[in-house]
């Protein structure tokens, strides 16, 4: 049994162990939020945050979830109210949206480590997720819009 | 059973009385080939059902094109909103089941494709709009008892003379009585308020909180899902396998085989994947054992001396060449490339004895169906797709041959059970079905001022058609139109031109992708001008002016990507700026490329992209698909290119075929010119300019011609 904690709920899995977490999250727990693109930390699709941190879920057994907190694109906000989701309103962000799952959560790990990211940060952290449709010119924007938002304490 | 599918089951049955709302099915006429057919066999109009106002104050708007990015889910709906009078905060979509009812007006079948989804539905969807506002006026009249003509509509509201108003909502049951009206009048363009504006998306919210239901998301009761071992080289068959191992691996429930290899059915993907992995197959590796495409180059290379079947001929290019004053010979040439979708491949097929329910993310809903009733050995009408979202589809899930619904029958055969086939990115990428490598060998001339006087191109590749149901067309031409699209209309003034096509026969499956002939024929073409600008010792922008004059749309996308870019202005040491003009899928686009180069590897610095689509729908929508069609383009200019040896595909996933990352993404302008034209498409013209925009740029920079993709300045000439 593999104990862990995915968006605040407490789940107790008896899975193998070396099955990746993105697949676990996926089959064994519904949410499919979190999306397979390449199986090899290649392309960010799947990244979640483990301890608030982004990991690729696609190449990471769950074993190494064991007594951690999971966090998915499911347990962001609850009503689309984090700044980064209402920055990616506001811009139009998404296209087909398979990759926008793994943006997100990249973006949000990006914004608590720094608050007012400079382009050469965003390069940096988002440098990692493939946006096939190419909404990175959109992406950086929202990040940069959803980074003034929270400066101003959180008003639209 | 998810709410959403419960819906699509009920609106299919046409249970209005139960949902309590209002379903209009039209006549619309002439809005389907079947419908007009239909009315000739005598027998009754076949309605078209666009739209269901529920009590609730829902509009619901049924799209009948595949959203894959493109925004379909809102422009359609924004276009049966105007018409509607709808309050937008109301409307919603749903996709549409595979009816007759949904086929594209123009391609008589219910298709994503040709970036024709706006233009198609331009008037249909309007039409819909306007007779249900007629039905909705005539059910307000009823219950006033008033006359219709002094009634009038507003954000989802009848409103009498006396300024009291009924909701739709509120008018929902009775509008469902009414007869539809014979002829509706559509609103003048002057007065639209929706059509025209930077309406957001409607499908954002859903794709931002993990909700949105892609094929490779769906969950039916019972399903398992498969993971499929094919062939390594293409055609290659099973000639026996070995599952002892896999078929005891934990979660595997069957292992069979099926027309395209081994499928591996467990309890979850990663068993399936796992087991997959470990079956042991030998292959009878067929005439493709040997397949190389540096070979297959070669022979391209000297199919292009020869003649080739010629597509257009205008004066005698051959005398006019051996007159000329100064000639210019090049070369270019493309590879395959991989449409590479976010969303790997996948499909879920429910089988029954008597139905067969798929669910999936496809672009070709009709030509799927037929496909897989016959595995089936159905009917068509017991078959039903539910048509998610499609996570990218760029050409690739509208495959004539429907080859991943094809097999997902099939393995659901074997199965006996519900199953979803899952493709890994390396099955993906390995699955065939790609842009086809091409190359032009063209011969130009100028005389002693600089004019051009001939132009020879002799394409050669594969046909995306050959053996296909389109082949049709190409019975009717002659040759593949789709190879030569884009050349065969080349704009320039030139007297003397000739276009010629080798169609090459290779094993390994071909279709469109992103902007399908476009793709090539924008790069030679655009790249040789600007070679002939270089010979005529002449500005590649002023030089394209000159030969365009009667081409006046050409001209002003020409102009404004020349003008935003500041195509006059110079530039820092080290940069240098490159432009082309294309048109493609009844829109023009011009774009201007800023780059640099730094230890031999180009980076694109600006993109400034202006299209003429004509009257359009969305603004917001066209700037993103211009920014899209450019990275995906750059992407491929500067990256990618599927190779083989041994008949084996050396790329395997994105390591080894790139795809354009943010910290390599230029600035991206759009620009809009505005008139009333008739609509024209979005999703692939911004793609052909793109590759010669980046590769004139390079050469402005470099002194340097780049003649194949992808860009490698050490193969540069």
């Amino acid at each position: 049994m593999i104990l862990f904690s995915v968006n605040r709920q407490r789940v107790n899995l008896d899975v193998d162990p070396s099955t990746p977490l993105l697949w676990v999250l996926r089959e064994n727990l519904g949410l499919t939020g979190t999306k397979y693109g390449c199986g090899m930390a290649q392309c960010g699709a799947c990244t979640v945050h483990l301890n608030g941190e982004a990991i690729r879920s696609c190449v990471a057994p769950v074993s190494r979830a064991e007594g951690k907190e999971v966090t998915t694109i499911e347990g962001l906000s609850p009503d689309l109210s984090h700044p980064l989701q209402r920055a990616w309103m506001a811009e139009d962000v998404p296209q087909c949206g398979y990759c926008q799952s793994g943006q997100l959560m990249s973006a949000a790990v990006l914004l608590r480590e720094k608050p007012r990211p400079s382009d050469e940060d965003i390069d940096e952290a988002m440098t990692g997720n493939i946006c096939r449709c190419g909404t990175y010119p959109r992406i950086r924007k929202a990040i940069h819009r959803a980074a003034a938002m929270m400066s101003t304490g959180g008003a639209k | 059973m998810s709410a959403l599918q419960m819906e699509r089951r009920e609106f299919l049955k046409f249970s209005v009385a139960a949902s309590g709302g209002l379903l209009i099915g039209l006549y619309l006429p002439g809005a389907s080939k079947l419908a007009v057919a239909e009315e000739r066999s005598g027998s009754i109009f076949m309605p078209n059902a666009f739209l269901r106002i529920g009590t609730d104050e829902r509009v619901t708007v049924i799209v009948n094109h595949s959203e894959m990015g493109q925004g379909v889910y809102t422009a359609l709906p924004m276009l049966l909103a105007e018409e509607l009078d709808a309050d937008w905060n109301k409307v919603g979509y749903e996709s549409a089941p595979v009816d007759p009812r949904y086929n594209h007006p123009v391609f008589g079948m219910q298709i994503t494709g040709g970036s024709s989804s706006v233009w198609s539905a331009f008037e249909q969807y309007r039409n819909a709009g306007a007779a249900a506002r007629a039905m909705l006026i005539a059910a307000a009249a009823q219950q006033w008892n008033a006359d219709p003509a002094t009634l009038r509509t507003g954000s989802g509201v009848v409103i009498d003379g006396a300024n009291r108003k009924l909701s739709y909502g509120q008018l929902a049951e009775t509008a469902a009585k009414m007869t539809p009206p014979a002829k509706v009048t559509l609103k003048d363009p002057k007065t639209f308020k929706l059509i025209g504006t930077p309406v957001k998306r409607l499908d954002t919210p859903e794709k931002i909180n993990g909700k949105a239901v892609f094929g490779i998301d769906v969950k039916n009761p019972g399903m398992l899902t498969a993971v499929v071992a094919r062939a390594p080289v293409f055609g290659a068959k099973v000639k026996s396998f070995d599952d002892s191992h896999a078929r005891n691996m934990p979660g595997v429930r069957k292992v069979a085989a099926v027309p395209s290899g081994v499928a591996v059915v467990a309890d979850s993907f990663w068993q399936a994947k796992m087991a997959r992995d470990a079956v042991r197959i030998d292959w009878d590796e067929g005439e493709m054992h040997a397949f190389s495409t540096s070979q297959m180059m070669e022979q391209f290379r000297e199919q292009a001396k020869s003649p080739g079947k010629s597509v257009r001929r205008d004066g005698d290019p051959d005398a006019a060449l051996a007159k000329a004053a100064q000639k210019i010979e090049a070369v270019y040439e493309v590879p395959y490339l991989s449409h590479l979708m976010m969303e790997p491949l996948n499909c879920a097929v429910d089988l029954g004895a008597e139905s067969c329910e798929i669910w999936t993310g496809t672009q070709f809903q009709t030509v799927d169906r037929a496909a897989a009733a016959k595995v089936a050995g159905l009917p068509n009408e017991k078959v039903q797709i539910h048509t998610t979202f499609l996570g990218g589809g760029f050409g690739r899930r509208a495959t004539p041959q429907s080859d991943f619904v094809v097999e997902a029958v099939h393995v659901a055969k074997a199965a006996g059970v519900p199953v979803k086939v899952v493709w890994t990115r390396e099955d993906d990428m390995q699955g065939g079905w790609y842009r086809p490598a091409f190359l032009h060998a063209i011969v130009g001339s100028v005389d002693a001022s600089g004019n051009p006087v001939s132009w020879k191109s002799r394409v050669v590749g594969q046909s995306i058609f050959a053996g296909t149901m389109f082949e049709g067309m190409m019975k009717e031409k002659g040759y593949d139109p789709a190879a030569v699209e884009g050349v065969d209309d080349l704009p320039y003034e030139i007297p003397n031109l000739a276009v010629e096509y080798h169609q090459t026969e290779v094993g390994v499956p071909v279709q469109w992708w992103r902007s399908v002939g476009h793709s090539h024929t924008g790069f030679a073409t655009e790249c040789f001008v600007d070679e002939l600008a270089t010979l005529a010792h002449k500005d590649p922008y002023q030089f394209r002016r000159a030969l365009l004059a009667k081409h006046p749309r050409h001209l002003a996308v020409l102009d404004l990507a020349a003008q935003k870019a500041g195509w006059s202005k110079p530039l820092p040491k080290g940069r240098a700026r490159g432009i082309a003009v294309h048109f493609a899928f009844e829109s023009y686009n011009a774009q201007v490329a800023e780059v640099s180069v730094t230890d031999g590897r180009v980076r694109v610095h600006r993109i400034v992209s202006a299209v003429d689509c004509g009257h359009y729908v969305n603004p917001g929508i066209i700037a993103a698909q211009l920014e899209g069609g450019a990275i995906f383009a750059a992407s491929a200019a500067l990256f990618q290119e599927l190779t083989f040896e041994n008949g084996r595909l050396q790329q395997t996933n994105f390591h080894t075929f790139p795809v354009m990352r943010m910290n390599e993404c230029p600035e991206i302008e759009t620009h809009i010119v505005e008139n009333n034209e008739k609509s024209g498409g979005i999703g692939e013209p911004g793609v052909p300019c793109t590759a010669p925009a980046i590769a004139n740029a390079v050469f402005a920079l470099t002194g340097k011609r780049i003649r194949k993709l992808p860009i490698r300045l050490t193969e540069a000439a």
